[in-house]
């Protein structure tokens, strides 16, 4: 009941919030025209002596409004480019993402649970992890031959080495204790693996997965802008969101820009609820209260 | 492994600590943490270990375990010798459970979970026994209604019972208690021992805990050696003539005050020293 209540009212909170944001946006964009107004002389005095224009508020007069952005919209909903652009960067988000986790969760647990492979593969790991994914595109579009899978590759490294890094902290801060009791109490050595260091380390391997998630919509963004995002094989649309918005500000539209920006936005928003989903359902024990 | 019959008198659970060294970093730092120590525990005794701080009790229980290595001496249950100065590690067993300081329930098993966590990997029962088996001593401990809560869920009196009541399902000899009501407020701390006592007359395991609350040891225990601040070893061994079954009327009888004037200098005693020696490192 209570929690219902509290929800409700959260919802309340966050409508409230994005409206106001929307309006202030809405007001600031449209400062050339409310600020020419008399009232206000004193306010054009002020950024006039500041070095701006005296017409429209500095940075949030120069963005197209909401309004405008929502006219924009309303204007690519329906072409199959802008959705193709929705597709392929979901799908290399996803594809680099799962692998990631595929391969690192893995990695880090073998890291974590033997001295040796920690020994020999750590020091190359922590060389290898402050390289940031975006210095890897140009090795990246020389190295595997299709544009598509370089891009996979640097979104790949996006999660990668933040999930790695959370599994091996993780399970290397389980308490002792645990390891003890379940020793005394019979456990063989897999039975320890299986039933402590892997529920031990989940929650670790989901703000790891979540951080990895925000790090791989970076990364894609920034790579299909880079290289162009494929768009020879794809048509209008084929370079993912990243590319809609290098477009959009080639073509001179800024109302697509911010309609591209706030997609990845929303899509950034349900990836992390997604995971949120997943944590939830996997780590029950983390859901009291 | 024997496995008798869990009520009735106890035939097994005698430990024998004979002259047990522990140096922690002999070739460097050389810290003496117990300093040959002798201690006899009979079969379904309870014995406290009652010491300051730091001194080396829990060395000495870690020792019993098999978690850490002695340097030297003996110890041994039901005249089997579990670590010596040639095998100083013994091999962890479910013949000798610890309930942690801080509690060591799994937090990702549900107490019904962790209480029939033991049998299973031991492969003694299946898990459908397990879990009816862990019922039922839920039921008989009062715990009914917390099977499907996690630890995290319940209060930490709950949390110990559950852990006390996990231990048992190991059908263990001794139970090594490591201060498990430290962190309790005074009247939960009451309730706790009357319901560790409700569970020793039912199981007659033998007890090894330790604390350093010198009325919960007289109140609870056949036997309390009271141990000298570091090296550890037994300064007093005094046993407590009061009959169990024992209720809280214990608390206010004149033998059990005779017996804290008689025990209360030399603890207090060590706990000085423990403390002088604390402004000394410091």
């Amino acid at each position: 009941m209570a929690t219902h209540k509290l929800s409700a009212q959260s919802a309340v909170r966050g409508a409230f919030s994005i409206l106001a944001f929307l309006l202030l946006w809405e007001l600031g964009s449209r400062s050339t025209q409310w600020i020419g107004a008399d009232i206000f002389s004193p306010l054009r005095e002020l950024l006039g002596g500041l070095g701006f224009k005296k017409t429209y508020l500095p940075w949030v007069g120069a963005i197209p409004a909401p309004t405008e952005v929502l006219a924009a919209w309303a204007g690519v909903i329906g072409d199959a480019g802008y959705w193709q652009s929705w597709y392929k960067s979901v799908f290399r988000v996803l594809a680099g993402f799962i692998t990631a986790m595929l391969i690192g969760i893995p990695f880090g647990l073998l890291l974590a649970v033997n001295r040796t492979a920690f020994g020999i593969g750590f020091p190359v790991f922590e060389v290898l992890r402050p390289i940031p994914p975006l210095a890897w595109v140009p090795a990246s579009i020389i190295f595997w031959p299709t544009q598509e899978m370089s891009i996979a590759f640097v979104t790949f490294l996006g999660a990668f080495y933040t999930i790695v890094i959370n599994v091996v902290g993780g399970a290397k801060s389980i308490d002792q204790r645990y390891f003890q009791a379940a020793q005394s109490m019979g456990s063989s050595k897999w039975d320890i693996f299986k039933r402590i260091i892997l529920p031990g380390t989940l929650p670790s391997i989901m703000v790891g997965s979540a951080v990895g998630m925000g790090i791989t919509w970076e990364v894609v963004v920034a790579a299909e802008m880079i290289s162009g995002g494929g768009s020879s094989t794809g048509g209008t649309g084929g370079g993912g969101l990243g590319f809609f918005i290098w477009n959009s500000y080639v073509g001179g539209s800024y109302q697509q820009i911010v309609v591209g920006m706030i997609s990845i936005g929303i899509a950034g928003f349900f990836s992390s609820e997604l995971l949120r989903a997943l944590g939830k359902y996997v780590t029950p024990w983390l859901r009291l209260r | 492994m024997t496995a008798p019959a869990q009520t009735g008198s106890p035939s097994r659970g005698a430990i024998r600590i004979d002259d047990v060294v522990k140096i922690y970093d002999p070739n460097g730092a050389a810290v003496m943490a117990v300093d040959h120590c002798s201690l006899d525990i009979e079969a379904g005794e309870i014995c406290m270990i009652v010491g300051p701080s730091g001194c080396g009790k829990t060395t000495l229980l870690n020792a019993i375990a098999g978690f850490h290595e002695i340097t030297s001496g003996r110890i041994m249950l039901d005249g089997v010798v579990l670590c010596s100065t040639e095998k100083p590690k013994a091999e962890p067993g479910s013949d000798r459970i610890v309930v942690f300081q801080n509690g060591a329930l799994f937090p990702w098993k549900t107490n019904l979970e962790n209480i029939a966590f033991g049998p299973i990997m031991q492969g003694k029962l299946t898990k459908a026994e397990a879990k009816e088996k862990a019922l039922s001593m839920m039921a008989d401990a009062g715990l009914s209604g917390t099977e499907h809560n996690y630890p995290g869920e319940v209060s930490s009196g709950t949390r110990r019972r559950v852990e006390i009541v996990r231990a048992l399902m190991n059908n263990p000899s001794v139970l090594l208690l490591d201060e498990p009501y430290r962190a309790l407020d005074s009247l939960t701390k009451s309730v706790m021992h009357e319901a560790l006592l409700e569970i020793y007359y039912k199981n007659k395991v033998t007890i090894f805990f330790i604390t350093h609350d010198l009325e919960e040891a007289i109140f609870l225990g056949h036997k309390v050696a009271i141990m000298t601040s570091r090296p550890c070893k037994p300064k007093k061994i005094l046993t407590v003539d009061i009959p169990h079954p024992r209720d809280y009327s214990v608390l206010t009888s004149k033998r059990f005050r005779e017996l804290i004037e008689e025990t209360n200098e030399a603890v207090h005693e060590e706990a000085l020293k423990a403390f002088q020696a604390g402004e000394k490192e410091g």
